[in-house]
């Protein structure tokens, strides 16, 4: 096989920080490289080298064979390398069309565009890649998966001869994904070179042909993928062995069902909500994206209205109109979507650990109390190991596995009697995570009911008691640990058993 | 659209003037400033910039043109250098926006502080005066009958949208306002559309300000203030959006000829003119509105 890119000992330094040290690699024609690595391990910086907006500091990159330098993106792919980011670059107001042959519209006289052309050239371009959608409509009325694709198709259609994908599955349904690795496979029979870079590994072995995980700015391993395991993996991407990822189950003893959901309903969104949750217990909630799991768990906290149901805790009803109300009762809601709704992101670790409950840290005045504030999230920061040079460094500078450390920390300030996590481990690498769930354990271990909305099967199955699993809007199976199966959430999730077959009656 | 000709059935229904050339004709030459600038300023706002200052350079270029002919430069040259002088004030905020990353909300107030106060200290805070017929009949001749500005103002919009529609270095804009790193990574030169962009309202804020002083024979040094906010108003109600990518030339100009055609039926019917402002501000926030419930359903119906 032909060598098409090989970066030779590249270095690159930030003040204060090694992010990627004489790091060599190369990748054949038509393969598949799969590229993982804890926050932090220097997988963005290489691909921004390789992508022309970072340059190296020493090292030099070779793209078949010839030296190539770039001074900016536009030059990379120029030359045959393009990066597909994974926040969407397209422009919504413009038609499908005109987003893939953006700026490179077919033109006629004066430079005005002929649009017929452009428009079968679309859709010759669309056929090919089987995407069922009309060139002329407009990218703000597709939805966010569609987008993505689009997104990855538009960088396909330069011709690149190496496409670096940033979890590129990140926003899409499973349908989605497996429509995007069948249309790799193709390119790749096509001779197209693929730099693949994920934090799901299963999704390694399912794509990849080869896998190099990086480590603080160093590769550490280079494997076939039927040469490695997923646990081998993460041992290397870590540098060193997790016993368990989800702590050490103990058999825990549930207290009694104090928090109880009683026909909840949302018009156009879910219905007929009703489960019970225990002391000390981890209840999941499975689904797929689009299932309305995030939407209960905002009902539930009063971010978004409910039409019907009943909210119980410790035996009394909660009127929940607001999130003040819930927040006021002991309930929480961790969001998914930490950077637009979780957390302040131009405001200091400080400043987010004390803002649920400021009142604490005010006098009777009005006046902030600045060396309390300190002194808490002083001790805040040293608990939940948040890595960070000082209190006053603002959250947007953390990595993503701390930035959900702060969230967590900052609302358990508050000492919640349930709390709701919505996916709180997405973006978050394997060191991290593991402290979360260690976090997780111990609130259930002192009495605290759990709700825990996820996506990451191995996540639920590792830390839950009970799992409901959400289809359209309802509950349409309820499983208990001894029914844990990976293929059977995953198909009820899908709606593709019918009710009840194998596990308990829903309710209870 | 509709509303425009739903409410012009109305209007010429209630009251017979209203349909009438004369009325018109004076509907479009109150518009043909606003109608002008709006051209340049839609185009500005689809690629995510937004210009204060044209009400200022409106009166600038009035005002040097003026001094120019009143030093005995002939009309043509006096009109260039005009121009001339409004293009310097667009090339200041696109350069004050591109290269120093200026947000064009400061810098185009600024500027329009700038260039006011300096069109009053060289014309001495007075009206330019006793302007020659050479100049004054771009804004007071007649072509077919037609008033000059009439005829200029709409040539340009119909330029301007099928620029906007179909020339590949006009699309641009919407890339740049739509996702400015995407539009980059396409090869687009942003800086230059960007600056361009800041130029061309400028320019057209220029020919808006000939044809007012030619229309009056005097360059008036207190002219266009405000005229920024009606712009950038008709603009909106037109279809762009202050957050860019999205909006086109004809949108902004029926936006302009929506508010005119208010004004003259609210004059018209007797209201008192008072309630102009309100109103416009009321259908400024209804367009909107009607805009985002609209996009709503759209994405709904996915």
């Amino acid at each position: 096989m032909a060598e098409v890119l090989r970066a030779e000992s590249i270095t690159k330094s930030f003040p204060g920080i090694l992010a990627v040290d004489h790091l060599s690699l190369t990748l054949e024609r038509g393969e598949i490289l799969a590229l993982v690595g804890e926050n932090g391990a220097g997988k963005s910086t290489l691909m921004h080298i390789l992508g022309g907006s970072l340059r190296p500091d020493e090292g030099r990159i070779l793209l078949e064979g010839q030296t190539v330098s770039f001074s900016s993106p536009e030059d990379a792919i120029r030359a045959g390398i393009s990066v597909v980011p994974q926040e969407l670059s397209l422009v919504g107001s413009l038609s499908v069309a005109e987003n893939i042959f953006a700026n490179r519209q077919p033109v006629g006289p004066l430079k005005m565009i002929d649009w017929r052309a452009l428009y079968a050239d679309s859709e010759t371009f669309l056929r090919r890649f089987e995407l069922a959608v009309s060139p002329r409509r407009l990218v703000k009325h597709l939805s966010i998966g569609q987008q993505q694709i689009l997104e990855i198709l538009k960088a396909i259609s330069t011709n690149p001869k190496v496409l670096i994908l940033d979890e590129p599955t990140s926003s899409l349904t499973e349908g989605e994904s497996v429509y995007l690795f069948e249309s790799i496979r193709k390119l790749q029979k096509q001779g197209m070179s693929f730099i693949y870079v994920t934090h799901k590994l299963f999704e390694v072995f399912s794509i990849a042909s080869r896998v190099v995980v990086l480590r603080d700015g160093e590769l550490v391993g280079s494997k076939k993928v039927d040469e490695v395991s997923e646990d081998e993996l993460v041992a290397m991407m870590v540098g060193r062995q997790i016993s368990s990822l989800y702590g050490e189950r103990t058999e825990r003893v549930l207290g009694e069902a104090y928090f109880k959901i009683e026909r909840l309903g949302r018009k156009r969104h879910f219905s007929g909500i009703s489960f019970e949750l225990h002391r000390g217990e981890i209840l999941g909630m499975a689904g797929l994206v689009g299932a309305r799991r995030t939407e209960i768990g905002r009902s539930i906290f009063g971010a978004d209205p409910v039409d019907s149901g009943h909210i119980y805790l410790n035996g009394e009803e909660l009127t929940i109109v607001h999130p003040q109300d819930a927040i006021h009762k002991g309930i929480v809601y961790l969001t998914e979507d930490r950077k637009a709704q979780g957390l302040f992101l131009t405001m200091s670790v400080e400043d987010n650990l004390v803002a649920p409950n400021l009142s604490e840290f005010t006098t009777r005045l009005g006046a902030l109390l600045k060396r309390k504030m300190e002194t808490y999230a002083g001790r805040v920061v040293a608990e939940y190991a948040i890595d960070t040079p000082s209190i006053s460094k603002k959250v947007l500078n953390l990595s993503g596995g701390n930035q959900q450390k702060v969230l967590v920390a900052t609302w358990m300030g508050i000492r919640p009697e349930v709390i709701i996590f919505d996916e709180p481990t997405r973006g978050v690498d394997v060191g991290a995570r593991a402290e979360i769930y260690q976090k997780i354990l111990q609130f259930a271990a002192e009495g605290t009911g759990v709700i825990l909305i996820s996506s990451d099967m191995a996540e639920l199955i590792g830390m839950c008691d009970r799992i409901l699993v959400i289809h359209e809007g309802r509950i349409t199976w309820e499983a208990g640990r001894e029914d844990f199966n990976e293929e059977t959430i995953l198909a009820r999730a899908a709606g593709l058993a019918s009710e009840n077959a194998n596990g308990k009656p829903q309710g209870g | 659209m509709i509303v425009l000709l739903v409410a012009g059935i109305i209007m010429s229904i209630v009251s017979p003037v209203f349909l009438s050339l004369a009325n018109i004709e004076a509907i479009l030459i109150a518009l043909s400033m606003e109608g002008t600038i709006t051209i340049g300023m839609a185009i500005l706002l689809i690629s995510g910039g937004f210009d204060l200052s044209v009400g200022s350079t409106l009166a600038f270029t009035g005002v040097v043109t003026g001094l120019c002919l009143n030093a005995g430069v002939p009309a043509v040259p006096a009109m260039i250098l005009g121009l001339m002088a409004a293009q310097m004030v667009g090339l200041a905020n696109g350069l004050l926006v591109t290269r120093m990353g200026i947000n064009p909300f400061i810098t185009t107030l600024g500027t329009a502080m700038v260039v006011r106060g300096l069109l009053l200290v060289i014309a001495h805070g007075r009206a330019v005066l006793n302007l020659p017929s050479s100049f004054t009949v771009i804004g007071q001749g007649r072509l077919y009958g037609v008033q000059h500005p009439i005829f200029v103002m709409l040539f340009l919009v119909i330029v301007g949208e099928i620029l906007v529609r179909n020339s590949r270095f006009f699309r641009q804009s919407y890339y740049i306002g739509g996702n400015e790193r995407a539009a980059r990574l396409s090869g687009i030169n942003v800086d230059l559309v960007k600056i361009f962009n800041y130029c061309l309202v400028a320019v057209l804020a220029g020919v808006a300000g000939l044809m007012i002083t030619g229309r009056f024979g005097s360059a008036s040094v207190t002219i266009g203030v405000g005229l920024e906010l009606r712009v950038i108003t008709a603009a909106i109600i037109g279809g762009a959006s202050l957050s860019g990518g999205e909006g086109s030339v004809l949108g902004a100009f029926l936006g302009a000829l929506f508010m005119g055609f208010l004004a003259n039926a609210l004059n018209l019917l007797g209201v008192d003119v008072y309630w102009q402002n309100l109103v416009t501000g009321a259908l400024l926030i209804l367009a909107v509105v009607v805009d985002v419930l609209n996009e709503r359903r759209k994405t709904r119906q996915q």
